[in-house]
Parts: structure tokens; C-alpha cells; sequence
């Protein structure tokens, strides 16, 4: 297919992986920030390219992995009360809460539907004026522009029965929360692609300076990632601590301006928990004053919940990159896709249904 | 005194409960759409069942067909229900027959719809030489069905000579496909609520039968026949490979996958191997047979496409790919259905 077959050329990867054969001194510990990228290295196996020296440690860029247990709680409520539609991407539904999931729900008759696009909620939300629609927005800044154009599209149709439950979260506080561990072994990280395409990479170069680590913004293509892996091992045998753009056909340096103002219009800082993970300051975004009718958390009563975690479970340790999914007692026993105990197994950018899936 | 039904079978713009309750109404309907269109020495006889001669060796199959949308880019729920059971009598080495056709209607199901779909049903069976030689309707109440759910089950008789069974399979065999993977999933899913997005792709829904006929004129030494439906080409290699315990690796580069089913899939975060077919045959038998097989295949419209695209290797169960990249990695079964990714 044109435009993508060069990023999974043989040739072209061959030559990458013989460049990081020859580069390579020291052993490195890597972290892959985006489940985006931890698929693709699963998918392509792409570790069998790479020397031993390069350990890859995925991080906690999967969505639907770090959305808070209280939030899939909150959701699973929200999909029992009367004339109420909740709406979310397709693998949110699959993700165990403390007592059911959304598809088990949605099985028992709760209106529970999936959308490609929070516009398509929207107009679900058009289209049945007497229900309340409530759109499950989690994500990373890549997905918080649209969700910030569905409440501005939402606002302009005078529409009282469109709300978000936002769970949307931002990487750079997670990578600060990663390098101020105390048993932290990261070295060196790629960059998330997609997100810089939004944000661009200011804050990164901030995080670069300040750790003193190096920073590769990389895509999500198989020639992409070892690309990017081959400038990291350059900078890190170089002693180099700085950001490089390695997805130049994507990412610009101030990001998307227009996305940005819309996002920084709707949605406001908070502190976001992070499941597996805890809370993290400034780590999320929640709707701003400006748009307050249209927060989900605001306009239901949703105190009082009892959330309830899995105790075999280790994905808070997975998501930091301490722990790989097999040292998980459950893993691939209690611990399945068609019976998932944490959401890395849920989803396909999740470390340990890649794991399970391709290993 | 003669009495009749004071309003005829074209009145009715929807499907009633009345047409499922054994009376005058079932009667108009069993008589002017469905013997009407469907019109066959069997089906003419009203009678409780189709007495058919048979002798040999007899493939018994069934299938029953739930779809939304019911009309989809490329077909629709009739052309499905007939070729859905032709292939699985062609999977078993079969010459299918006759079918039966079992309809579940949801009352208000507009009696347009209804027709269309048996008119295709009519036109399907006419591709694949069948017969619709005895049928059964139910009507159901509103909300308790879902517009009109169809089973089918049909009957064939397999040739002298031909064994086709997953156990089959083993060493030194290759793995056929005869087109491009992927299309009818797509399909639907391009027209379904919450996920439409514009494409040409359409399904892929077709009879298998011609092609295995010119298989089995090249040869009867054919070890297994599958078609990749629900769980696509992987979940049918990954079956085939439990059965006989042999291994199958496929080779990324040979599978055919059009450009745009390829852009949907990128797009919406799914792997083609998953996604379902309604008018492809996974092939598998010895490698000698491969260069004649490919060679006459791609001369019918529906094979124009084919290509090996993996072999049979050893004896550890499992399927495994190697990637366009040149590395090798498991496929697995999927749990559940490929959801579309978020970002």
C-alpha cells in the first residue's frame, strides 16, 4: 500500500537492524512510552532485530490500561440509570470493572453503544431527545481534541442531553512519575508519535533536560521504530540527553495550534488516577468551568461506589515498566483475554495481551 | 360459500403476526413470494417435507444467518444464507443440492425487504445450482427478534475418491487461498451505525462450488477445505492446526488483501486475518498439486486472486506468520470480536 510499504520494507529494515547491531556497546533499558508502538514491536516481533543489549519496557500509553477502576465504575452506573445511552470507544467496553464490564451490562440490557467517533455520540444525542447521552471519553491528548470538538459541536446544537465522563489523560506527567521512581532502570525513551503530532515536543525537551535522559519521537511503522531506536542508542552511547524527531513526517515542533486552543477551551488540568498506578498531579483533564452542563460527573450523583480491584493483578507494576507481563502469577492462567483481570489484557495495545497474543 | 382473504398479499406493507399464524395469510405469503420465486418440483408440493433421491456418500450441513445491516454493500442476508451453507457442503467435498429455508421474521419487517431477500435467495440458488426444496416461516413479536433471522440447511453428495477432513492435514502440504481476505467483514462494518465510514469495499458473498469443481477435475487429492468465515483465516488455520496437530506458517506477503480493505484495517486498528469471508476457500493439499491448482483456479472469476500463501511444518500445533519484515510471530485465536481502536 502506498505510503506505508516503505515503513515495512525488508531491505530497509535489515539495514536499520545491522546500523543498531554496529552502534550498540552498552546494554540500554528502553521504554516505549505509546501501546500504539508496543503492538507494532509485537506484531512485527520486532525484537528479533534487536541485540541483546537493547532490553524494551512498555510503558503505560495504552488508554484503555490506565483508566481508573472508580471511572469504569462510574461508567457501569451511568449504564444502568433510566433513559440514559452510555457511548464509548470498543475496547472500554471489554475492561473488568470491580463487579461487571459495560458488554456484560449491555448483554442484560443496558443501552451500552460503541462508536468510532464522540461526534457519532453527538448525534446519537440528536437523534434521541428524550435520552441522556453520556460519551465515555478516554484517551491521551491524541483523542481529547474530538472529544473537545463533540461538546463544542454539542454546545452550538443546544443540545441538554450530551455529557462527557472524561478520563483523558497526558503523558508527559506519567514519564516524570516513571523517572522520579525509586527503582526506576529507565534510560532512554520513544517518544509517543501520534501525541507530539498534537502537542509537539516542548515539554519533552524540558523532561530531557531536566532527567537527563534521551528523548527519540518515533512512529508507529516497524522502520519507524528502528529508526527511532537506532538515534536513541546513538544519544545514549553518546551520553547525549536531548530530543530528537525521528516522525518528522507527522510531528512539528509546536504541535496542532488549533487543537490545542480547543482542548485548552474545554478541558482543564486535574489530577487524574491512573489504574494499576495511583494518582498523578496534573495528569488528566476534566471539563472546564465554561462547560460544566456537559460533565457527566457534575450532572449524575455518582458517590458512593464501591471500587474493588483484582489482588492477583500486577498491571500497576507492568504499566511503570518494572515488571514484564510474565512475572504475573496470573498471566495466561486466571489472567486470559476472553477473561481479563487487569486491562493490559484487554486491550490489543495492552503489554500483556501483546504478550499473550504474539509471544 | 367461498371466502377470501379481503386484502391481498400486496396490501400489507409490513410483515404481521397473522403471517406467521398458519392461516390464509401464511398461505398467500408461502404461495405468491415464496413457491412463486422459488418454484421447484419439491417446494411445489406443499407437502410436510421434500422426498429426494440420494445415493452415495451425503453431506449434511446447517447454518443460520444474523446479520446488521440486512443489506450491506455486495449482498445481503439471502445471498448469505445460501452460499453460507453451499460452502459448507463444499468444505465437506460435496456437490451441493438441495436446501432448506427456515425464516425467523420480526412482525413490521417491510414486505419489500422480505421480497428482495427471497428474490436474491432465488438468484443465489440459481448461481450455485440448488434447489429450495422445503422451508418453514415463524413470526415473531416485535422486539423479540431482530428483522429476520434465516437458517439454512442443505444436503450434497461427495464424489468417489474425495476425503476432505481438518485431520488431513499434514507435512508438506501448502495452504491456498482463492482471493482477497477480508472484504466481507469490512464491508459490513462500513455501513453499520457508529462505525460507518465511506468505501467501495463490498462483501465478498459467493457460491464456492465452481471452484472446488475445478479442483477436484485437477485433482481429488485435497486434504482440507475451510471456509474462513467469523474469526477470518486465522481462527480457521488455528482449527485446522489443533485438529491435525501439525503446524502451519503463513508467509505475511503472499496474502491477498486489497488496497482499501488494507487502508480500513490500518485505520481502524484491525488485522485482516481476523475478519470474516463469505466467498473464499482455504485450500490445503500436497505441494505438488500447488502449480496446477493456482494455474486453473485463477482462470474462474472468483480465483483470480489466489495464492499460497503458507505451508504445513511439522508436528507442534500452532499457526505462525512470517511478517512482511521477515520476523515470525504467533497468530493466535481472537477472544471475543476485533474492536476498533482508540487513537
Amino acid at each position: 500500500m502506498k505510503y506505508i510499504d516503505e515503513y515495512r520494507d525488508i531491505n530497509v529494515i535489515n539495514a536499520l537492524a545491522t546500523e543498531i547491531q554496529k552502534v550498540v556497546k552498552q546494554p540500554w533499558n528502553i521504554m516505549e512510552i505509546c501501546g500504539g508502538q508496543t503492538h507494532s514491536i509485537m506484531k512485527y516481533n520486532l525484537s528479533e532485530f534487536l541485540p541483546r543489549q537493547i532490553n524494551l519496557i512498555h510503558g503505560p500509553g495504552c488508554p484503555v490500561c490506565v483508566t481508573s477502576l472508580e471511572k469504569i465504575d462510574k461508567a457501569l452506573a451511568l449504564s444502568q440509570m433510566k433513559d440514559v445511552i452510555l457511548v464509548s470507544f470498543g475496547d472500554i467496553l471489554r475492561v473488568p470493572g470491580s463487579e461487571s464490564d459495560l458488554l456484560l451490562e449491555k448483554s442484560r440490557g443496558a443501552d451500552v453503544r460503541m462508536v468510532y467517533s464522540p461526534l457519532d455520540a453527538v448525534r446519537i444525542a440528536l437523534d434521541n431527545p428524550h435520552k441522556k447521552v453520556v460519551f465515555f471519553a478516554i484517551g491521551f491528548e491524541t483523542t481529547a481534541p474530538v472529544n473537545a470538538l463533540s461538546i463544542v459541536r454539542a454546545k452550538k446544537l443546544h443540545l441538554n442531553n450530551y455529557f462527557i465522563l472524561s478520563s483523558q489523560v497526558l503523558v508527559p506527567p506519567a514519564i516524570k512519575m516513571i523517572l522520579e521512581l525509586e527503582n526506576s532502570s529507565i534510560q532512554g525513551f520513544l517518544a509517543p508519535g501520534h501525541v507530539c503530532a498534537i502537542t509537539g515536543y516542548n515539554e519533552y525537551v524540558a523532561l530531557a533536560e531536566k532527567f537527563k535522559v534521551p528523548f527519540v519521537i518515533t512512529g508507529f511503522e516497524p522502520a519507524d521504530i528502528l529508526k527511532g531506536l537506532l538515534t536513541l542508542v546513538l544519544r545514549l552511547e553518546e551520553g547525549r540527553f536531548d530530543v530528537t524527531n525521528e516522525y518528522k513526517r507527522v510531528v512539528s515542533k509546536n504541535g496542532n495550534s488549533d487543537a490545542l486552543e480547543m482542548v485548552n477551551d474545554v478541558f482543564e488540568l486535574t489530577g487524574q488516577e491512573w489504574r494499576g498506578i495511583g494518582i498523578i498531579p496534573l495528569s488528566g483533564l476534566k471539563v472546564s468551568e465554561r462547560y460544566s452542563e456537559f460533565d457527566a460527573e457534575k450532572h449524575f450523583n455518582l458517590d458512593g461506589l464501591n471500587t474493588r480491584e483484582s489482588g492477583l493483578c500486577i498491571a500497576g507494576k507492568i504499566l511503570q515498566g518494572t515488571c514484564k507481563p510474565t512475572d504475573c502469577k496470573a498471566f495466561g492462567k486466571e489472567c486470559i483475554p476472553e477473561h481479563p483481570l487487569g486491562a493490559p489484557m484487554v486491550s490489543f495495545e495492552g503489554a500483556c495481551s501483546a504478550y499473550y497474543r504474539y509471544q | 360459500m367461498k371466502i377470501s382473504c379481503p386484502v391481498p398479499l400486496n396490501k400489507y406493507d409490513t410483515v404481521t403476526l397473522a403471517h406467521g399464524g398458519g392461516g390464509k395469510l401464511t398461505d398467500q405469503l408461502i404461495h405468491d413470494l415464496f413457491i412463486k420465486e422459488l418454484d421447484n418440483i419439491w417446494l411445489n408440493k406443499t407437502h410436510d417435507g421434500a422426498v429426494l433421491e440420494m445415493s452415495g456418500k451425503v453431506a449434511f450441513s446447517t447454518d443460520s444467518f444474523v446479520v446488521n445491516p440486512l443489506f450491506f454493500p455486495g449482498g445481503n442476508i439471502g445471498d448469505l444464507a445460501v452460499n453460507g451453507t453451499v460452502n459448507d457442503l463444499v468444505c465437506c467435498g460435496a456437490v451441493p443440492q438441495y436446501l432448506s429455508l427456515g425464516l425467523i421474521i420480526e412482525e413490521g419487517l417491510r414486505m419489500d425487504d422480505l421480497r428482495k431477500i427471497i428474490l436474491t435467495i432465488k438468484e443465489a440458488a440459481r448461481k450455485a445450482n440448488v434447489k429450495i426444496v422445503t422451508g418453514d416461516t415463524k413470526v415473531v413479536e416485535k422486539g423479540k427478534g431482530d428483522k429476520i433471522f434465516i437458517n439454512t440447511s442443505g444436503v450434497g453428495i461427495i464424489p468417489e475418491g474425495i476425503v476432505i477432513s481438518p485431520e488431513r492435514c499434514t507435512d508438506g502440504d501448502v495452504v491456498i487461498i482463492t482471493g482477497s481476505i477480508a472484504d466481507h467483514g469490512i464491508a459490513i462494518l462500513s455501513s453499520r451505525e457508529g462505525i460507518s465510514f465511506q468505501s467501495t469495499i463490498k462483501s465478498d458473498t459467493a457460491p464456492l462450488n465452481g471452484i472446488a469443481e475445478i479442483l477436484f477435475h485437477i485433482t481429488k487429492d485435497v486434504h482440507v477445505l475451510r471456509d474462513p468465515t467469523r474469526g477470518g483465516v486465522a481462527s480457521a488455520l488455528n482449527e485446522i492446526s489443533r485438529s491435525s496437530g501439525y503446524g502451519i506458517l503463513l508467509d505475511e506477503k503472499m496474502i491477498p488483501v486489497s488496497d482499501e480493505v488494507k487502508g480500513a484495517c490500518e485505520i481502524m486498528g484491525f488485522d485482516p486475518l481476523y475478519i470474516a469471508n463469505e466467498g473464499k476457500l482455504l485450500i490445503i493439499l500436497p505441494e505438488v498439486h500447488a502449480g496446477n491448482v493456482l494455474g486453473e483456479i485463477r482462470k474462474h472469476p472468483l480465483g483470480k486472486d489466489a495464492a499460497v500463501i503458507g505451508r504445513v511444518e511439522g508436528k507442534s500445533p500452532g499457526v505462525k506468520i512470517k511478517t512482511l519484515v521477515g520476523s515470525t510471530r504467533i497468530v493466535d485465536m481472537i477472544s471475543g470480536e476485533q474492536l476498533p481502536r482508540i487513537c
